[in-house]
């Protein structure tokens, strides 16, 4: 990796994990010997607020915030959220997003729209793909660890070393929840293997 | 899973927050008690505290006056302590702090203010150095987790060197963000034990007058330690741009200006004048880079009568980040941005599917009626389709701002037109002496004290109502009802807010009465209890009218899809059955719930 820091952005909204997936990825940032730093808001409570995280590693990293048009990955839990935050993308970024819409609250009540998220994206001119982590977890059993599976199929725009994802997966989870999340960060890798 | 858990018990290089550091550097510092009253974004440090380092008697106050105060006697006894508190949590416990300041310190006292520039989670911007100089406390300003850990230490150190309190002030991205820290061992500071000495602990004026005296002696022996004070770091680059800079903005500021000469000072008040003042001189221009107000620019100003800038380029409001910062300070260096932000709606924090305070809120839309509010998740009750909050100012001030209303217009005003809504928590932080002042003065106003168990907003945590201590021991169960009556009022009632026929008889009818009277809406958030089933609504299209009844409900577990509710079985919760109860048709049903 080159001395600048590498930029990834995890947005979506509050109760799908977001800021697990992000200590996920500094965890392994961190067994790779970078220095690293990660910022989020995290005051209310409730549910359903948009969530977003900065995740910055590298030799030396200064500020802990990502500055708009330089991360190089956007990873997106929800599609909505991935076009809030798409802007944030250096032009040879790559924007994966969960497939999944959740409506806030503006749209129930009828006075916003949920837009279209392909179109838009397009329309930016932003490189995107959409990635099915909430059926794929459920078909490994538990639809919850969608979020570790779009950590594995951000696996190779990270540029970490191979195995430290793994590693840091295993010092954060008690051995129940292991299995599950080991077996969604493989397949969230083969997810993104052709690409 | 907090990594913290990890990160606890073990030495060595860590990635913590800036609150988590802040409990570990407490840990290592020999601190051995700590109290605070939760706020965002300062929680965090009692909870980690209390969830690793068995060595301190950690707790939750009732308030950060209370906090401060009780860490005020243990200082007294020689222990070393610490208090955290959200900025304005500050404004509360301001009373011990000015007055402590002149009674100094005999254990080190570290009094954690959070900030919060951008009010991610708060009803102000206020900066709290302000407070401090005030107050005539020094300030410590950590720009990253390990300054958080190591400022401790010094916070500590400062406190029983010049026997005053300290202020670590922290600012949301310092406190919520995690960097890398070195960490090391516990050194044990055992209390020293307490020693009478009135000259030093009662403050009447024959005593206080000496006390001033020695404060303002104090300020310029600190403002001499801040000369060599080894985190104020002078950083030699170029000459043409210097930059006088603390807490998270430096790190904003020298992430855009690679090459410029730093002065990162970590005491900020007082400030060491010959450093600033030799730095001064090398530069050929500086700017000052700081969130919030112009703290350090207008002193370094008057001190030198100096062309230093600052805010003319930094706003006043909201918090720095690095666009911002390049924008103002590396303007060459801004790049055009490759793709344009899309328009998308908001998403705004909504009270959870199965809040309890949903039901309260729905009662008070359609009986036309508003509340003064507080500080609290129930404040969200101000937004589409419940809207039924007016006001909110500060912790407690529901029911004082509700007597006021009435007292300046009269009872017709406000019966049957406004409540007060205040939460469990922030009812026992200073809504009770707001319910005796009611009563005193003979107001008529219902109380709503919306009793979900816990203090919901910034997390769950224990406050005296729930019985149990911030380590979740059994602690003697505070009963609000037995409050409400000794405050004076006669009238209270406990009702299930999820019960809404029940809860708007009661509110037409306590509205009624013209004397004051409490209602306590008692349900526990969804947060603090593990439903007992995983019943979800279901729809009978056959049914339905699309007379849209469900959707007043603002519920985010229900959308309106071609004219008919769609459930989002993800995130409905087992134990409401609120859409059911107030579809007319009864097209939405909930079985396993069980019926009322
Ligand atoms: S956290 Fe609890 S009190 Fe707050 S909105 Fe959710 S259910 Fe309601
Ligand atoms: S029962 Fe209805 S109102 Fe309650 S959480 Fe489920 S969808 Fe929302």
């Amino acid at each position: 990796m080159s001395d600048e820091a590498r930029n990834i952005l995890l947005c979506g909204t509050g109760g799908q994990g977001i800021l697990f997936a992000s200590e996920v990825i500094c965890g392994a940032a961190l067994l790779a010997g970078f220095d690293v730093k990660k910022s989020e808001v995290h005051g209310m409570a409730q549910r359903g607020g948009s969530v977003s995280s900065h995740v910055r590693y590298g030799r030396k990293v200064w500020s802990p915030m990502i500055e708009a048009g330089r991360a190089h990955l956007v990873l997106a839990l929800e599609k909505l959220e991935a076009l809030r935050w798409a802007h944030f993308l250096r032009g040879d970024g790559m924007l994966l997003a969960c497939d999944l819409e959740i409506m806030p609250l503006s749209v129930n009540t009828g006075q916003a729209e949920y837009p279209d998220v392909s179109a838009g994206l397009e329309a930016m001119g932003v490189p995107f793909r959409f990635l099915g982590a909430v059926e794929e977890a459920a078909g490994l059993g538990d639809p919850r660890v969608a979020n570790t599976v779009m950590v594995g199929a951000a696996a190779r725009w990270l540029g970490l070393p191979p195995g430290t994802l793994e590693e840091s997966l295993r010092m954060r989870l008690p051995a129940k929840a292991l299995a599950v999340n080991e077996a969604a960060l493989q397949r969230g890798m083969q997810l993104t293997a052709g690409v | 899973m907090k990594q913290g858990r990890l990160n606890a018990v073990r030495e060595g290089r860590l990635l913590l927050s800036g609150n988590e550091a802040i409990a570990r550097g407490a840990w290592e510092h020999g601190v051995t008690f700590a109290a605070a009253y939760p706020g965002t974004p300062s929680t965090e440090i009692l909870e980690a505290i209390g969830e690793h380092y068995p060595e301190i008697t950690a707790q939750w106050a009732t308030n950060e006056k209370v906090a401060l105060e009780t860490v005020a006697g243990a200082s007294y006894g020689g222990a070393r302590t610490l208090s955290a508190m959200k900025h304005v949590g500050l404004n509360v416990a301001a009373d011990p702090l000015f007055t402590l300041s002149y009674v100094g310190a005999t254990g080190g006292i570290v009094v954690v203010s959070a900030d919060d520039p951008g009010m991610h989670s708060s009803q102000n911007e206020q900066d709290n150095r302000l407070m401090a100089r005030a107050a005539k406390v020094p300030i410590l300003e950590p720009s990253d987790s390990q300054d958080a850990l190591d400022l401790v230490g010094w916070g500590l150190e400062i406190s029983e060197r010049f026997d005053t309190p300290v202020m670590l002030r922290t600012t949301t991205r310092i406190s919520h963000s995690l960097s890398v820290v070195q960490a090391g061992p516990r050194r044990e500071f055992p209390p020293k034990g307490y020693t009478r000495d009135i000259r030093k602990r009662i403050p009447i004026p024959a005593f206080a007058k000496g006390m001033h005296a020695r404060v303002e002696k104090r300020t310029l022996d600190l403002s001499a330690f801040g000369e060599t004070f080894p985190l104020n770091l002078s950083i030699a680059g170029s000459r043409s741009l210097g930059v006088i800079t603390s807490g998270v903005s430096y790190q904003h500021a020298r992430e855009v200006l690679p090459d410029a000469s730093f002065l990162r000072l970590a005491l900020t008040w007082p400030l060491p004048w010959d450093l600033i003042g030799r730095f001064l001189a090398e530069m050929k221009e500086v700017r000052v880079v700081e969130e919030g107000e112009p703290f350090l620019e207008e002193q370094i100003r008057a001190h030198f009568l100096a062309p230093v800038e600052g805010k003319k380029y930094i706003s006043l409001e909201g918090e720095l980040e690095p666009g911002l910062a390049r924008r103002a300070l590396a303007p060459e260096t801004v790049e055009p941005p490759v793709f344009a932000p899309a328009q998308v709606p908001q998403r705004p924090p909504t009270l959870c599917p199965g809040c309890p305070h949903r039901g309260a809120f729905w009662v008070l839309n359609r009986i036309k009626a508003g509340s003064t509010s507080d500080i609290g998740c129930y404040t969200l009750g101000l937004m589409p389709p419940l809207e039924a909050v007016d006001t909110v100012l500060c912790m407690g001030a529901a029911i004082t701002v509700l007597s006021g209303l009435e007292k300046a217009l009269g009872r017709d005003a406000v019966a049957g037109r406004i409540v007060a809504a205040i939460g469990d928590s922030t009812f026992i932080h200073s809504g009770i002496t707001g319910l005796i002042d009611m009563v005193y003065n003979g107001c008529t106003g219902t109380v709503l004290i919306m009793d979900n168990g816990i203090t919901a907003m910034t997390g769950g945590q224990q406050h005296p109502a729930t019985g149990f201590s911030l380590r979740g021991e059994p602690a003697r169960k505070l009963d609000l009802e037995a409050v409400c009556r000794a405050c004076g009022v006669d009238r209270v009632t406990v009702v299930d807010p999820h019960d809404l026929k029940s809860l708007e008889r009661i509110l037409k009818e306590e509205m009624a009465v013209p004397e004051v009277s409490v209602v306590i809406t008692r349900r526990p958030c969804v947060m603090i209890r593990r439903p007992e089933h995983r019943a979800v609504a279901v729809l009978d299209p056959a049914k339905c009218v699309s007379c849209r009844r469900c959707m007043s409900l603002g519920c985010p577990a229900l959308s309106f899809v071609d004219g008919r509710p769609v459930v989002n079985a993800m995130l409905c919760y087992p134990e409401c059955r609120l859409c059911a109860d107030v579809c007319p048709k009864g097209a939405l049903t909930k079985d396993a719930g069980g019926a009322r």
